[in-house]
């Protein structure tokens, strides 16, 4: 599952929550595939806002479980079945 | 708390996130508040305090700390008798009268959630005020250090009953605007050629409509939601605006610009990621709404470009924010704090900071 909040979700039409079925492959997800299979299905306006490179735009933190996803291996880590993802803009706002 | 020790606090309880971890981040979240409040002792008990919420997760953050801290549960319970005011700027982002009354709508529920008395104001009120609130009013006489430990020791024999109740929240109901104010306020807001000046001119009515909020309330104190990471992106761009003479009262803990009513920054202790991972892990509520510079450019306004290059340098090199901060708003001084006051020295009629024209002094 996939959460966007604190103003991301402002890119994908207003949509919080997404449940993601990813495609089956031969090696597990990671979460740099992740990122650009949201840029290509989920990702509404502005790439520019939400990516950077192969990672996230920084101000946008990011959840793996509740755990931020820099102990998790950051773009490393392989997503398992059922994990909960959530991105946080922490610029938007005081 | 520094995002390495956030980060090794996180990394010692091991994921998943334990129930060890929140509890232990909640404490310490909820401590730093009261810490920075004990601290610097300017709120005394019994003291009406506005705080200004603008929906976003800040400034819903320090609510939040406000109803934790105030109830009958809390350990070192704080001791101030709060209200909330919040601007509705929907007419400077051009949003119909119906999304306004949405977000109306969806805070006016989390403040009626909290119990405390709260002031929906919308922007255009701004071109109503009197003069008035264009000048620094004399402040109560100085109170040396001991009167706070007395007045603490006075509320707690007193079992704070000689002290004003929390008020009864009033009926609000959503104020109406003329349609020809919010035009008055565009054609003001469109009149200005860049967008670092409209955003510094909202930050100017913004304040005006606060102060003059607490003026007429009866607040003494007025709280703002700036997190460490916002006041570091600000002070950066202070200096970028000419403003590096006003660094102190703009960034630091206490502003007492306006003389009456005292400006305290309560979250600026706390990075935008630890307010953002608190908000989410405590379900914090808070509304999005969109501000004149959502979705520009990096290059769109100084504010836009300081905030991005903050944050992008904090990515790899996390003590940034702390650095910026640190370094530098703790060991700023007003310059003119003595000088002001029975003589008056000349300020700025849209900040009422003083002036700093001077030149080759």
């Amino acid at each position: 599952m996939c959460t966007h909040g604190g103003g991301a979700e402002l890119l994908f039409n207003g949509v919080k929550k997404h449940h993601v079925t990813l495609p089956s492959q031969s090696e597990p997800w990671d979460m740099k595939q992740l990122l650009v299979w949201i840029q290509r299905n989920l990702l509404k306006e502005r790439p520019e806002l939400f990516v950077q490179g192969d990672s996230v735009r920084p101000g946008i933190l990011v959840l793996i479980n509740d755990a931020d996803w820099e102990l998790m291996g950051e773009l490393d880590y392989q997503l398992q079945d059922q994990d909960n993802v959530v991105f946080i803009s922490t610029l938007h706002g005081g | 708390m520094s995002c390495e020790v956030l980060a090794c606090l996180q990394w010692l309880c091991s994921h998943p996130v334990p129930v060890s971890f929140r509890l232990c981040f909640k404490d310490f979240f909820i401590h730093k508040f009261k810490a920075v409040l004990g601290k610097n002792r300017i709120i005394f008990p019994g003291e009406k305090v506005l705080l200004a919420v603008s929906g976003g997760p800040s400034s819903c953050s320090m609510l939040r700390q406000v109803q934790e801290g105030l109830s009958q549960k809390a350990n070192k319970k704080l001791r101030f008798v709060p209200g909330v005011a919040f601007i509705d700027e929907g007419a400077a982002i051009g949003q119909s009268v119906e999304e306004r009354q949405r977000t109306v709508a969806e805070l006016q529920a989390v403040f009626q959630a909290t119990g405390f008395p709260f002031y929906i104001l919308p922007l255009e009120q701004v071109l109503d005020l009197p003069a008035s609130v264009v000048a620094t009013n004399p402040s109560p006489s100085e109170q040396p250090a001991s009167a706070y430990k007395a007045a603490v020791h006075h509320f707690v024999e007193t079992d704070g009953s000689n002290f004003p109740r929390p008020q009864e929240p009033k009926k609000t109901l959503l104020p109406r605007v003329q349609e020809s104010h919010t035009l008055m306020l565009q054609q003001l807001l469109g009149s200005v050629k860049t967008l670092t000046a409209r955003e510094e001119l909202l930050n100017t009515l913004r304040q005006h409509l606060l102060v003059h909020t607490a003026r007429t309330e009866g607040y003494s104190k007025l709280m703002l939601g700036d997190s460490c990471t916002r006041l570091a992106v600000k002070l950066l761009t202070s200096i970028s605006l000419g403003r590096g003479a006003q660094l102190a009262q703009d960034t630091g803990f206490s502003d007492s610009r306006y003389g009456d009513i005292i400006l305290v920054r309560p979250m600026r202790d706390y990075s935008a990621k630890e307010v953002a991972y608190y908000n989410h892990l405590f379900t914090v509520p808070y509304v999005v709404i969109p501000s004149v510079d959502t979705k520009t450019v990096d290059k769109a306004s100084i504010q836009r470009l300081t905030e991005s290059f903050v944050t992008k340098l904090q990515t790899d090199f996390p003590s940034t924010v702390s650095t910026i901060y640190r370094l530098t708003s703790e060991k700023l001084q007003t310059a003119c704090r003595k000088r002001s006051g029975a003589d008056g020295c000349d300020r700025c009629l849209l900040c009422l900071c003083s002036l700093d024209t001077a030149v080759g002094e």
